[in-house]
């Protein structure tokens, strides 16, 4: 039988890793369904069509519910809360995105300097999206 | 000697991994569309903020559009229902004996969330909001 790819040795870290992609998977579902509930009890049955609505859910920016009826965004919808639970939202989206992605592209590499240069590459991009997005979310 | 990798979409899909095989792929695909949209979101937004420009607004002209919507809207819905599916299989094994009933109400729960926000997109994008 032909021998497969070889397989990478997974440490602790590595496990450390899929455990966090579980957790904070499950984590950004109930962060949609609670950002959801606040939307509705916020009035936005009357005051959000659906996709303001799936957009405050995924990212609750005032910027995404800026083009909808509410009339004054910075009443309930703009404040410290939802800037720190979008800080929340967005790192635990970018680390468990930009994992993926590393595991996929390290799926298919097997020399350790692609690799490396591979996590620089994906690091350096996450670092600098997290300062883009607290950028966006402190400036909106 | 590794195993070669160039398989073709035929052979792939007669592989009998069956339905877990086919929703691991298309967990993958649906990933890197949610990142290849989010980072195109993300750059195009603040192009857009920053500096203006004919690109990011065209970007955001692309994204904004009904089609790439739905297109959208499928890959976050896949990879959350999937995502759950398989984050609760691991996080408790004993339910990894119902595999195959948790994929069909994977999929019960997805076909609704999934179809009613699609009729509302492609109607709106037909006939008009």
């Amino acid at each position: 039988m032909q021998p497969s790819r070889p397989i990478r040795s997974a440490g602790p870290w590595e496990y450390s890793l899929w455990l966090f992609t579980r957790l904070s998977g499950l984590g950004l579902l109930l962060l949609g369904a609670i950002s959801m509930g606040a939307a509705f009890l916020m009035g936005g049955r009357s005051l959000l069509d659906m996709p303001a609505m799936l957009r405050w859910m995924f990212f609750t920016n005032p910027n995404h519910v800026v083009n909808s009826n509410i009339p004054d965004v910075t009443a309930g919808w703009s404040n410290a809360f939802w800037q720190v639970y979008s800080m929340l939202l967005i790192f635990l989206a970018t680390a468990h995105g930009f994992n993926g992605v590393r595991m996929v592209l390290e799926d298919w590499l097997t020399n350790p300097l692609w690799v490396a240069v591979l996590r620089t590459c994906l690091f350096l991009l996450w670092g600098s999206g997290l300062v883009i997005a607290i950028y966006v979310i402190l400036a909106s | 000697m590794s195993l070669s990798r160039r398989v073709s979409l035929r052979q792939s899909l007669r592989y009998r991994g069956q339905p877990g095989m086919l929703n691991w792929a298309l967990h993958r695909v649906t990933g890197l569309g949610i990142v290849a949209f989010v980072g195109m979101h993300v750059t195009a937004a603040f192009g857009l903020q920053q500096f203006g420009g004919a690109l990011s607004a065209g970007v955001t002209a692309f994204y904004e559009s009904w089609p790439f919507q739905l297109v959208v809207y499928f890959c976050i819905l896949f990879h959350a229902t999937n995502g759950a599916r398989v984050a609760l299989m691991d996080l408790f094994p004993g339910l990894l004996r119902y595999q195959h009933e948790l994929i069909w109400l994977q999929w019960a729960i997805f076909l609704p969330a999934y179809g009613l926000p699609a009729f509302v997109l492609i109607h709106t994008g037909l006939v008009g909001g």
